[in-house]
């Protein structure tokens, strides 16, 4: 693999597929944000754990989001980390709601593992890390070029 | 009139994901004719929002709130034009998988609608 794309320009971490993935991300940072804009101004009293949730998680989006726009190693390594974050989020949360679904009365984006939003929440950052790991800089001619 | 509208736009954005996702697996971008099939998705959405402000003027109140309502309206008249706007920026079968994510995106917008305004009484 590595072989193969050192002879061709790096591709950036926001173009090709990260051009689909950057679009995904700015849909669930408009998702969650206008989410939980809503919620905390109009209902704030309900359920403020799974609102302030839900900013968080449009937060970490919209993070990542820019991160990937801007591109550069420093910004892949960032994005890698709020991915991870994002999944551990889906997960955590995922299995609070399950296990104890009065810890969250009302719906996040994180609630059954994203069920309401086609599992996206789930599968955006495993897709989302597995493509940062491969535009990560090449490593067999980066060996040479690092030195 | 927002029913027929909704499965209207419902359709017609099925109709386009299906297309560039076809596009996406022979491996090619986005082509004019795609993109004037963007406009007709597009502009059905833009009629919905028209028509959706119409009938709140009218005094129906959506089951799930008004601002809610006009949320949605807004957001599915921008998603194919944003996505015909990354594909633009990609031109390669990355571009048409994009559009075809918003495809799909905006017939889930259409099912939440159809619940906001009062469960499919439309």
């Amino acid at each position: 693999m590595a072989e193969s794309q050192a002879t061709q320009r790096p591709r950036k971490i926001g173009e090709g597929p990260g051009r689909l993935i950057v679009s995904l991300y700015a849909v669930f940072t408009v998702a969650a944000g206008s989410r939980s804009l809503y919620q905390l101004i109009a209902q704030f009293h309900e359920a403020p754990l799974a609102y302030v949730l839900s900013a968080v998680a449009a937060v970490v989006y919209a993070f990542i989001t820019v991160t990937l726009v801007r591109g550069g190693e420093s910004a892949r390594r960032l994005a890698m980390v709020c991915c991870a974050v994002e999944l551990a989020g889906v997960l955590v949360v995922g299995t609070l709601t399950i296990v104890d679904s009065s810890a969250f009365p009302d719906q996040t984006v994180w609630s059954y593992y994203g069920m309401g939003y086609l599992f996206v929440p789930l599968v955006l950052p495993v897709t989302g890390m597995l493509w940062l790991r491969r535009a990560a800089p090449q490593r067999v001619s980066a060996g040479r070029a690092q030195a | 009139m927002i029913g027929a509208l909704t499965v209207a736009v419902t359709v017609a954005a099925l109709l386009i994901a299906a297309w560039c996702g076809y596009a996406t697996a022979r491996d090619q971008s986005t082509k004019d004719w795609h993109f004037i099939g963007m406009a007709v998705v597009s502009v059905l959405a833009l009629a919905q929002l028209v028509v959706g402000i119409v009938e709140l003027a009218g005094g129906h109140k959506p089951h799930g709130g008004t601002v809610i309502f006009v949320a949605y309206l807004l957001g599915a008249a921008l998603t194919v034009p944003a996505a015909g706007f990354m594909s633009l920026l990609e031109r390669t079968r990355w571009g048409s998988a994009t559009v075809a994510a918003g495809g799909v995106i905006l017939a889930v917008l259409q099912v939440r609608l159809l619940d906001i305004w009062g469960g499919g009484h439309g």
